[in-house]
């Protein structure tokens, strides 16, 4: 599907340019209203509101860390009872071998831990990074996005998309730029 | 600093708050600031490489030096064994036990600032968790690295960790020395995580901010393509809070876990309930001094002063006056226990504190943690710069005299006479810790030099929200690229 979309459109979407966290907010908001679904916003820094202008929410993200943090927790009793109660049962003072409480503490640091990976791999793994190429990074200018200046991108896969239309939309929000960009 | 109101000008803020945020009477950004010259200040520190103060060089270079001694000392330590440490019966636990306790300590403000203050909605832990983090991460080297070499035999110290072996030998899980390998090594993990994430946006600023070729392809890799995307902003900030919110039991369980290596034994001195809270209110305690040490002439040299202000000093202060008082409370009720608890040997051990063998080094103690930051209390000298400095100097003292009476001053006089003997530390065991100090201080100013040392989009977001940021006030109106220089007219 994306291959064929591909294949009809030789550009990868029109990116208007903006020198500040309210104009983008309302583009981004337009842009939403107008129909476009495949567009993503580019800012120095989080821009609250934003994602909720763009209907964006990811819900897999806190729900992968549960389960990294559950994992975790089967994972660290699991080899705590394996060992001292299974595998290589120590007495100490004829005291019970699956002496619960004393497991709890490393059982947690596994959840932390487990948790604390996950996350970071959620992160990562979720918004396809590391990715050194991606067709935005062809926008004139784009290197302030990570500075100060916010950009708005429609992607040309977008069934709404149409070079004049769009690009006549986006004028329409005044940015200080639209530009053409290449895949 | 001028008192013209020029666009962008940060000095009487418009202040929008989000609901239950700290609302300040002095901002947190002071000076006349926009995004760029926040990237300005910040970035060009690690770009331009000649821009470094003369005090880097002199520090890093005595840091160094101290480095080389603490290499010579564990060259020395794996040749000879710990015998040349002045560990022996009674006190088996000197120094090595001492230092870990008193480094991971400090590691525990980094966590607290970036993870607690995060939770907390605390905008001003903005400017100072970067380097924070850092201070954690490195400190927490130095801790792992005593009870390594106190091992012994550190080559084989991975038998610490459960794995199938030729030996079928597994871990002992009650004992709270396996529980501190867990809690200590997730914890470097988690805090290394939680730094990495954080400086994958600033690092895709370094990008795109430097001109070098190779310079731009090391933070490229770095930032691992990173594009602000406001996809990933979301999923980045969701990620955060919730690594924040782990770290925060995290930072407890770990001095806790810490403390209960005491605390499980039956020595006297180290059997008591209260040592996990006061032993984590003391490890804030002196992290807090050790941020306003490394903060102080961070931002004299380098023209941070407008983003490390003296609000944050002050705060750093006050946070340091509350947990010194928990830990003076917790010296208070050490002393309570002893006599309402009847216990001969626990009564006899707070005698030998006071008044026995080492009873210069409990009172200094006392005078250092409990009654020095009183001072603190005045507004005067929380302003004090140099003032603060030296508190903070006698903090960190009074806090490892802390750890000092704990590990050795109980040892020394346990049970039976026959067993009560000195403990007196060797030069290896001064060479160890001041070598530990010079590595530290040396991975300090490395990462100063070579890492944005203020998260430069959190800046920006906070100046977005203390002031409703003019339109095209970062082009055409004057604002030339001020780069360091002009940032130390400031400060």
């Amino acid at each position: 599907m994306a291959a064929e979309a591909a294949r009809v459109s030789p550009i990868y979407g029109l990116v208007a340019e903006f020198d500040n966290q309210d104009d983008i907010l309302a583009a981004a908001a337009a842009a939403r209203k107008a129909g476009y679904k495949r567009m993503d916003c580019y800012t120095p820094f989080p821009v609250h509101g934003l994602t909720e202008a763009m209907e964006f929410e990811d819900a897999r993200v806190p729900w992968t860390i549960f389960i990294g943090g559950l994992t975790g927790m089967c994972v660290g009793y699991g080899l705590q009872f394996w060992i001292n109660c299974i595998e290589y049962p120590l007495n100490v003072g004829g005291r019970p071998y699956h002496s619960w409480p004393s497991f709890i503490p490393v059982t947690f640091e596994c959840i932390i831990l487990f948790a604390a990976l996950t996350a970071v791999l959620t992160v990562l793994g979720y918004s396809g990074l590391p990715r050194p190429y991606h067709p935005v990074f062809n926008t004139p200018n784009f290197e302030t996005a990570s500075q100060y200046h916010f950009f708005l991108a429609i992607e040309a896969r977008d069934a709404h998309f149409d070079i004049v239309k769009t690009r006549e939309f986006l004028e329409s929000l005044h940015p200080l730029a639209v530009s053409e960009v290449e895949k | 600093m001028t008192d013209d109101q020029t666009p962008g000008r940060v000095k009487e803020p418009v202040i929008y708050q989000p609901a239950g945020a700290v609302v300040t009477e002095t901002p947190l950004i002071t000076g006349e600031h926009n995004y760029q010259t926040i990237d300005n200040t910040i970035g060009n520190v690690v770009l331009n490489q000649r821009g470094h103060p003369a005090q880097w060089f002199m520090v890093f270079g005595v840091a160094f030096l101290w480095v080389n001694i603490m290499l010579v000392a564990f060259c020395w330590l794996l040749y000879k064994g710990v015998g040349i440490w002045g560990i022996n019966i009674p006190v088996g636990w000197g120094f090595a036990i001492i230092n870990f306790v008193w480094w991971i300590g400090i590691g525990h403000a980094g966590t607290l600032i970036s993870a607690i203050l995060l939770l907390l909605r605390q905008q001003w832990r903005n400017s100072i968790n970067r380097f924070a983090e850092a201070m954690t991460l490195f400190a927490v080297m130095c801790a792992g690295l005593f009870p390594l070499l106190h091992t012994g035999r550190p080559w084989v110290a991975y038998w610490l960790f459960p794995y199938p072996n030729v030996l079928s030998m597994w871990p002992q899980f009650r004992s709270p020395l396996v529980w501190d390998v867990f809690a200590v090594s997730t914890y470097i993990t988690v805090s290394a995580l939680f730094w990495y994430l954080g400086l994958v946006p600033d690092f895709a600023t370094m990008r795109d901010k430097a001109r070098a070729k190779p310079i731009k392809m090391l933070f490229g890799m770095l930032a691992m393509g990173w594009r602000g995307s406001a996809q990933h902003w979301w999923r980045y900030e969701t990620a955060y809070l919730i690594l924040a919110g782990l770290s925060t039991p995290l930072v407890l369980s770990v001095h806790s876990v810490v403390s209960l290596d005491f605390a499980v034994s039956i020595i006297p001195g180290w059997h008591a309930t209260i040592f996990p809270p006061y032993f984590v209110a003391g490890a804030v305690y002196a992290g807090f001094a050790m941020v306003i040490l490394l903060a102080i002439p961070i931002r004299a040299w380098y023209g941070l002063k407008d983003f490390i202000t003296m609000k944050h000093l002050d705060w750093c202060a006050k946070i340091m006056l509350a947990t010194g008082l928990v830990v003076f409370y917790g010296y208070l009720t050490e002393a309570f226990y002893a006599w309402y608890g009847g216990d001969r040997y626990e009564f006899a051990i707070m005698h030998d504190r006071w008044f026995g063998a080492y009873w210069p080094s409990y009172w200094l103690l006392i005078l250092c943690n409990g009654l020095t930051p009183q001072l603190l209390w005045s507004k005067k000298v929380r302003y004090n710069v140099p003032a603060l400095f030296i508190i903070s100097l006698i903090v960190s003292l009074g806090m490892w005299l802390e750890r000092f009476e704990i590990v050795v001053q109980s040892l020394h006089h346990e049970y039976m006479p026959s067993y009560w003997g000195m403990y007196y530390g060797t030069i290896w065991d001064y060479a160890t810790f001041f070598g530990t100090l010079g590595f530290f201080t040396f991975m300090m100013f490395l990462f100063v030099r070579y890492v944005p040392m203020i998260n430069m989009f959190e800046m920006k977001d906070l100046l977005n929200r203390i002031t409703h940021f003019p339109r095209h006030a970062h082009e055409g109106d004057g604002h030339e690229e001020p780069g360091l220089g002009a940032a130390k007219e400031h400060a």
